[in-house]
């Protein structure tokens, strides 16, 4: 994956350079190891500061939405869907776009990593080849990157950019045969009483610092339904029934979106599980419509068209 | 100061459980990957294998959430629409375990709620009501820059007594009369001159091993309005998610917002944690938002904790240097390249 670097800041200046895009957003490298940071690079020059590694987590659509210029963009798999999300609910226009796609091998579950170098603070991440090298202080450590893929990586169906101008390497093998959804079954499967608690559960830790939220490419409202005063919708305290109701609201919001690209999930400062809030309703989608949201610009989003032949059987 | 005093780990659990007949306790608890203060309780079990909370343990003398005043809403009741003040718990409590950086955060949240001009009554009675046992940082994290703001791993202030971490015991060494007085009730023996000496040089290899410069003396000869007007700050921005995990997990962020709530006929005033990446945060009632964008609020929060503290208080910056911000930023908006930024 670390080849990519080279191609990306070679592409992005020459693309900044030619006038072609305004801007790029991509990845550099943070201040601390595994905390890639998104950046917006507007001088050929400074496309230097561009990379891409195993922990290119976040989600870059999210910073496309309702920009103006011209713009060049990074995209692996689930960048691309949420983009093509994007255009479709005309948050940001294809023409606008020029999409540098990446065949993607999957990214690193920064947590794992932390977990097995004791839960002391790493000093460097090295990436070579299928391994990496981590070091934190008095103790290095090399693993397979296969070993700490993010558990939505270990199932992904779409590492091939959907949507792309130019790619920049050979299209990479599809998974198949995994299952995505063997841990929304187990919870299929238990009691109502036992749901609830498992969603409770799940939020017994939650601050409403909103960081799911707002690393969401599909979390755009301009006035989020819990940051509205007038009317008041939700409780503002962290009271369970509210934190609860903006979790649930929010997962809703998300149905027949999601792409599960997990920024929600990897951005948590409580490392609540936030996936499972939506993985469900991706199940749904998935089971119900045969749908997979963000896969191709000529169909609408799930929920914004009807066809007499939808799934109907919860109509009494 | 009396003598420091030793209590074997083994013996560690034991005392703090003995320590609850008089006190709510306070300890580090693991829950999953990350460490929270909790109140010790059966069932509850506290774990000083750990390098920090994830939240600082401001929650404890300043709750997230708070109830201030109550009243029922209905016509006819007496006392309806008066608001009455909640009952509130200022029971003696001791935190135990809490790092320096967190010690001295509370001394700089006190500069805003406890001051000559305001004394805000919760928080003065709760803080008051609470001990401080520290534990030193064998260890100090990579992203950690306490020596940088006025304080050290093993700091001592705001503190009534701290903890070395020496192979397996605890020296304790009483930093406050409050202290003093609870050390000779929590036991253990008199600290012999070679276990003083090993607890001195965990603090001087500690103090050497923090090697993050922060510094913000170039900052005070500038003026708020050249750093306010600085070219960068949409830069600094752009990554920045506008959530609330920097100033939810930092021992020194203060901000507060008030909310009326109702529940059936029945009003409750509520008062929570606010965030300067919030777009509530500064929303007038008139609509207007003077930080209306994003890049706004996230220069607001480094304005004030870099300069504008600096300038009203004269007392360092509004940061102990916790590394939390640093550590947990989802984007990587890290407070010292952002300070390095501003002073250049």
């Amino acid at each position: 994956m670390i080849g990519y670097t080279e191609k990306i800041r070679k592409r992005a200046k020459e693309l900044l350079a030619e006038g072609k895009v305004e801007a790029f957003v991509g990845y550099r490298l943070g201040s601390v190891p595994l905390m890639n940071q998104p950046v917006l690079i507007k001088k050929p020059e400074d496309a230097e500061q561009l990379v891409w590694d195993s922990n290119c987590c976040l989600n870059l659509a999210n910073y496309l939405t309702k920009r103006t210029e011209k713009i060049g963009i990074v995209a692996n798999g689930c960048n691309s869907r949420n983009i093509v999300i994007h255009i479709t609910e005309n948050q940001i226009k294809r023409e606008q776009l020029y999409i540098l796609g990446i065949p993607c091998e999957g990214t690193l579950d920064h947590r794992a990593i932390l977990r097995a170098m004791g839960g002391k603070e790493l000093t460097s991440y090295v990436e070579e080849g299928d391994g990496f090298t981590v070091k934190a202080n008095g103790l290095e450590k090399t693993f397979k990157k296969a070993d700490f893929l993010r558990t939505n990586c270990k199932t992904c169906q779409h590492k091939n950019p959907v949507l792309y101008d130019e790619l920049l390497g050979e299209l990479v093998l599809e998974n198949t045969n995994v299952d995505p959804f063997s841990d929304v079954r187990s919870i299929e499967n238990l009691s109502s009483e036992k749901k609830w608690d498992f969603f409770k559960n799940l939020i017994s830790k939650c601050l409403r610092c909103y960081a799911c939220r707002n690393a969401c490419p599909l979390c755009y409202c301009p006035t989020c339904f819990v940051d509205e005063s007038k009317p008041q919708w939700v409780g503002k305290s962290i009271d369970p029934t509210d934190t609860m109701t903006f979790h649930i609201l929010r997962a809703f919001h998300c149905a027949g979106r999601c792409t599960d690209c997990g920024a929600c999930e990897r951005v948590c400062p409580v490392a609540i599980p936030m996936r499972q809030f939506t993985k469900k309703l991706n199940k749904d989608a998935k089971e119900l419509f045969n749908w997979e949201a963000g896969l191709s610009l000529d169909q609408r989003p799930l929920f914004d068209f009807y066809k007499p032949e939808d799934f109907n059987d919860f109509i009494y | 100061m009396s003598t420091p005093k030793v209590i074997k780990k083994e013996e560690w659990l034991n005392v703090l459980n003995g320590l609850r007949k008089s006190y709510k306790v306070f300890v580090p608890v693991k829950d999953g990957d990350i460490h929270l203060f909790k109140e010790l309780k059966e069932g509850v079990k506290a774990n000083f294998d750990y390098s920090n909370t994830r939240l600082s343990p401001k929650g404890i003398v300043y709750p997230q959430s708070e109830r201030m005043f109550e009243c029922p809403l209905e016509e006819g009741n007496e006392g309806a629409f008066i608001l009455k003040e909640s009952p509130k718990d200022f029971s003696p409590q001791v935190v135990v375990g809490i790092r320096p950086c967190d010690a001295h955060g509370f001394l700089i949240v006190k500069r805003n709620f406890d001051n000559p001009q305001y004394q805000d009554p919760w928080w003065v009675q709760r803080y008051q009501a609470t001990t401080f046992i520290g534990l030193g940082c064998n260890e100090p994290c990579p992203t950690c820059f306490c020596n940088a703001v006025g304080d050290g791993p093993f700091g001592e202030q705001g503190l009534d007594i701290i903890m070395y971490d020496v192979s397996d015991s605890y020296v304790l060494k009483p930093v406050s009369e409050r202290g003093k007085d609870l050390l000779s009730d929590l036991g253990g023996r008199d600290a012999s001159g070679d276990e003083i000496k090993a607890a001195e040089d965990l603090k001087a290899s500690a103090t050497k091993k923090m090697s993050t410069s922060f510094n913000i003396e170039p900052l005070r000869s500038k003026t708020q309005l050249e750093l306010f007007n600085a070219p960068y700050w949409e830069d600094v921005a752009f990554a920045c998610i506008n959530c609330g995990t920097c100033t939810y997990l930092c021992p020194t962020c203060w901000c507060f917002d008030i909310q009326d709530e109702v529940y059936k006929k029945y009003c409750d005033r509520i008062r929570n944690w606010d965030s300067c990446m919030f777009p509530l945060f500064t929303l007038h009632g008139s609509g207007h938002n003077p930080r209306d964008k994003k890049f706004q609020r996230v220069r607001q929060r480094f304005m004030h904790k870099l300069k504008y503290y600096v300038d009203k208080y004269g007392n360092g910056v509004q940061c102990s240097g916790c590394g939390r911000c640093v550590r947990y930023c989802p984007v990587n908006i890290d407070i010292r390249e952002v300070c390095k930024l501003m002073c250049m």
